[in-house]
């Protein structure tokens, strides 16, 4: 068995007085997409949140339990350094309205204040672009405004920009809810493509695309995991009643 | 049959009245700007903008003094008002619901409807008094009081506007908080804050009553900010209060070039939120 490369021990996270995570123990294993899929409510983005500590954000939002990438402590490291080393796409695409697509991919570095020399700037925008299978379709207008570009397109430059900082791990909370068929299946082919540099972990509420991309899934039920598995295996012989009601539609 | 006639001559009658009291709600700014220009604009030549004021009694004679005096008090105002206004503003826009933030905001509120004679005589209190003369400065400050309120507000309210996933996006990245408020946030709202400096400073620059406490006004040309200066507003006010037919003259003259000043700078504001608007 390979070693994990981030592992939950008895996480719980709450908001104020309300649970929203249950002692969640969970390892993600390197170049491996990992699907974290449950019905509405039950805490699979506070989780993923959790992992880069953006959930920090919201008010009353704390956490106990640990989290580690490779070694290191999350919680007990500097969330800015965390966050470098692992990125995050949005449900919604986001790119900064102000930039272009070429200052867009590099804004991880220029917002950080990290100067670049300018062949290094195009080579990481080129490479960046091209891993998230942007290249072809923007090269000629790379200095237009991110916004101009359609959603999927839009999607795949904020893959682009996440990838630039060369993260560990890249989080993808429901990339494809907000986009039409064409570019989800645009966007679940670059998945599958992007896990042999980078260890994948997606929530989705969709159970046939976790069926489609991953490679081991987490059903997540009020807050509680209740099954994690290799995904074919939970797929075909679910060991919780409740996994099986949810991928046979009962419920979710 | 009879009923669906009615319908539509009411239908017809609302929407004529509509346009006809928002076409009578133009008509004072219309007479307004009518009668200014017809009576200022045979003062306005190339001197009435490079001299100074002439004494009673002789002829001519230009505004200089108040020109420069005007922009001397503006630049102070806006030097102190919009940093403070805008820092306020990025601190109300972010914590919505913080008591103190709920405080500030209020107070805000109230100091936006501060009759501007109040805030003359506290700057008088303040200022005047402590530095022992009227000044340029108690006058920058004292419109710059009027001018804070104004910016807060605009600030607060576009970056309210600014979808919260702008900032996630930034901070996953690593990037530090202060870091995405300067190089996210605010450029995102570039044009509703400069659109509301300029207003600020359209509101300001006809100020009468604070600077009758603080600048003071002064016949004569100066650049000293610790000094008293003439503004537009004081000169207008003087040399219309005055028996002197020639000195009426030029308050229409001053009038009307400080109306055109208002004017252009509703109309930069106008352009400025045309174009830098950022679409997201």
């Amino acid at each position: 068995m390979e070693s994990a490369i981030l592992k939950i021990e008895n996480f719980y996270a709450y908001f104020g007085e309300t649970e929203i995570l249950k002692n969640i123990n969970l390892s993600i294993f390197p170049n491996q997409t990992t699907a974290i899929m449950g019905p509405s409510g039950c805490g699979k983005t506070t989780l993923i949140r959790c992992i880069n500590r953006m959930h920090e954000f919201v008010q009353n939002a704390r956490v106990s339990g640990k989290i580690f990438l490779y070694d290191q402590d999350i919680y007990s490291s500097n969330p800015i350094v965390i966050r470098r080393k692992i990125g995050m796409v949005f449900q919604k695409p986001n790119p900064f309205p102000t930039m272009s697509i070429y200052e867009n991919v590099i804004s991880g570095f220029t917002l950080n204040g990290i100067k670049l020399k300018k062949s290094e700037k195009d080579r990481i925008v080129e490479d960046s672009l091209k891993k998230a299978e942007l290249w072809d379709e923007v090269k000629n207008n790379i200095y237009r405004k991110g916004t101009f570009l359609s959603g999927g397109q839009q999607q795949r430059l904020c893959i682009a920009r996440a990838l630039a900082m060369n993260p560990d791990i890249l989080l993808l909370d429901e990339p494809t809810s907000a986009l039409d068929p064409k570019s989800t299946s645009a966007i679940e082919s670059l998945i599958i493509e992007l896990k042999k540099t980078v260890t994948i972990i997606i929530v989705t509420h969709n159970t046939a695309q976790a069926a489609r991309i991953s490679d081991r899934t987490a059903f997540l039920y009020l807050g509680e995991m209740i099954e994690y598995d290799i995904t074919e295996k939970m797929f075909t012989v679910p060991k919780d009643k409740r996994t099986e009601e949810y991928l046979t539609g009962k419920f979710g | 049959m009879n009923n669906i006639f009615k319908r539509t001559v009411k239908d017809k009658a609302f929407k004529y009245i509509i346009v006809l009291f928002s076409f009578i709600s133009v008509v004072p700014l219309i007479f307004i700007l009518l009668y200014i220009f017809k009576n200022g604009i045979s003062a306005i030549n190339l001197k009435f903008f490079t001299h100074l004021p002439k004494p009673v009694g002789e002829k001519g004679g230009g505004i200089s003094n108040a020109i420069i005096g005007t922009f001397m008090i503006v630049i102070i105002a806006s030097l102190v008002a919009i940093p403070i206004g805008i820092i306020v503003g990025v601190f109300l826009s972010e914590n919505k619901k913080s008591r103190f933030a709920e405080f500030v905001r209020t107070s805000t509120d109230i100091l936006l409807s501060i009759p501007s004679i109040v805030i003359g005589i506290v700057a008088y209190i303040w200022l005047v008094k402590s530095m022992g003369d009227f000044s340029a400065l108690s006058g920058g400050i004292a419109l710059a009081i009027m001018m804070l309120p104004v910016i807060i507000k605009s600030t607060e309210e576009t970056l309210k506007l600014i979808p919260d996933h702008l900032k996630e996006a930034s901070l996953a990245l690593g990037v530090p908080y202060y870091r995405t408020i300067l190089k996210v946030i605010l450029p995102a709202g570039i044009s509703g804050i400069i659109t509301g400096i300029l207003l600020g400073i359209a509101r300001i620059a006809g100020e009468t009553a604070p600077l009758l406490f603080t600048a003071f006004g002064n016949p004569f040309m100066n650049i000293n900010i610790l000094r008293p200066v003439n503004a537009l507003p004081l000169l207008i006010y003087n040399y219309a209060m005055s028996p002197y037919h020639q000195w009426h003259k030029i308050a229409w003259g001053a009038a009307l070039v400080l109306i055109i000043l208002v004017l252009i700078l509703n109309i930069i504001a106008k352009i400025v939120i045309k174009k830098w608007k950022v679409q997201f």
